[in-house]
């Protein structure tokens, strides 16, 4: 697949070298003469100078046969408008933005978009993780079906420790997939399944109904 | 007529100047408080220091209410993605942007957008005044 990646920054450049190791064609197109030089000499000539929003510059880029875009400036104005200019000027079929403020995520989507990634956001949800009393973690969305999936523990005080599952009403559309208990083996859940403190339940649910799904499974 | 204008330039200024002049109601925006000293006293609106990309300001300015929204900041993109916000999740009335980049100002006229280029603009009149 032709691929192109605007911002040689930290993130560009790792992007660039994982998908030049999976055999594809990468063009980076960075606005620095210095980092051009740079990933040049490191990884061949991958790499134009100029500004990812300029039609002359895509144009040069050959933006009109990629299949996919990806912008990852530091800028998220510049990576909405580079993914944009990409789409609706070169008919680019995957367009993917890099968002600084995750609430620009909805607005990005909103305005065509088809992938945004939020960075500040991913690395919430990682904290959120390590916070023990956080019930609730994103570990997987599939947005386009409207898909998640989720992992919920069950702390010690749950009022649910000690409830078998088929006792429990679960939301519609959410299915319970796997639990890793505290000696850290995993089984997949069954109706008689009684759930214990510290279980780690791995969800599949839709960002409707994951409140539901918590409330369910801890009580709370 | 309610209007918010982000960037207070030079151009947003006197803009801002002009309708307030006509006893419309005006905020201006700018991410620098220096800015705002280019307002005389006797303006009557509103000065906002903040990000006109941040759906929050934008709402403290009056965005849900606003008759028109005008950018006019340093930044082609940053005029854009606001004026895109004001137009497609404030649903406001009238918006018009500044791009200085003529290619862009295109692409963004046929995606809808009110733009102006000052590029275009200028060269045409400065070519004008060469022929006249």
């Amino acid at each position: 697949m032709y691929i192109i990646i605007v911002g040689g920054g930290r993130l560009g450049y790792y992007l660039a070298r994982t998908l030049l190791d999976e055999k594809h064609e990468v063009l980076i197109i960075e606005k620095d003469a210095a980092t051009v030089q740079t990933i040049t000499s490191e990884m061949g000539s991958i790499s134009i100078k100029g500004d990812g929003c300029e039609t002359a510059v895509l144009a040069e880029a050959g933006t009109n046969r990629a299949d996919i875009f990806i912008s990852v400036t530091g800028e998220d104005e510049d990576n909405l408008v580079a993914c944009q200019v990409a789409k609706y000027k070169f008919n680019v079929p995957r367009t993917i933005a890099r968002v600084r403020n995750p609430k620009h995520e909805i607005i990005f989507k909103k305005l065509g978009i088809d992938v945004t990634v939020s960075s500040t956001a991913i690395i919430l949800e990682y904290i959120k993780h390590e916070v023990p009393t956080n019930p609730l973690t994103h570990l997987l969305s599939i947005e386009e079906k409207g898909v998640e999936i989720v992992e919920i523990k069950i702390q010690p005080d749950s009022k649910t420790v000690g409830t078998a599952i088929k006792d429990i009403t679960l939301p519609p559309e959410s299915i319970l997939a796997l639990i890793i208990h505290r000696d850290s083996k995993p089984s997949v859940p069954t109706p008689a399944t009684i759930l214990q403190a510290e279980d780690q339940i791995i969800a599949v649910t839709s960002p409707d109904t994951e409140d539901l799904l918590r409330t369910a499974l801890t009580g709370s | 007529m309610k209007v918010v204008i982000m960037g207070c330039g030079r151009v947003g200024a006197q803009l801002a100047i002009l309708l307030d002049k006509e006893n419309h109601k005006v905020t201006t925006l700018d991410i620098n408080v220096d800015s705002f000293r280019r307002l005389p006293p006797e303006f009557k609106g509103k000065a906002l220091l903040g990000n006109g990309l941040d759906e929050n300001i934008l709402k403290k300015a009056g965005i849900e209410e606003a008759d028109a929204f005008i950018a006019v900041t340093q930044g082609d993109n940053r005029n854009i993605m606001a004026a895109q916000i004001a137009k497609h999740i404030f649903n406001v009335p009238k918006v018009i942007c500044r791009i200085y980049d003529p290619l862009r100002r295109d692409l963004y006229s046929m995606l809808g957008l009110d733009a102006l280029s000052p590029t275009t603009i200028f060269a045409q009149m400065l070519k004008e005044k060469l022929e006249s």
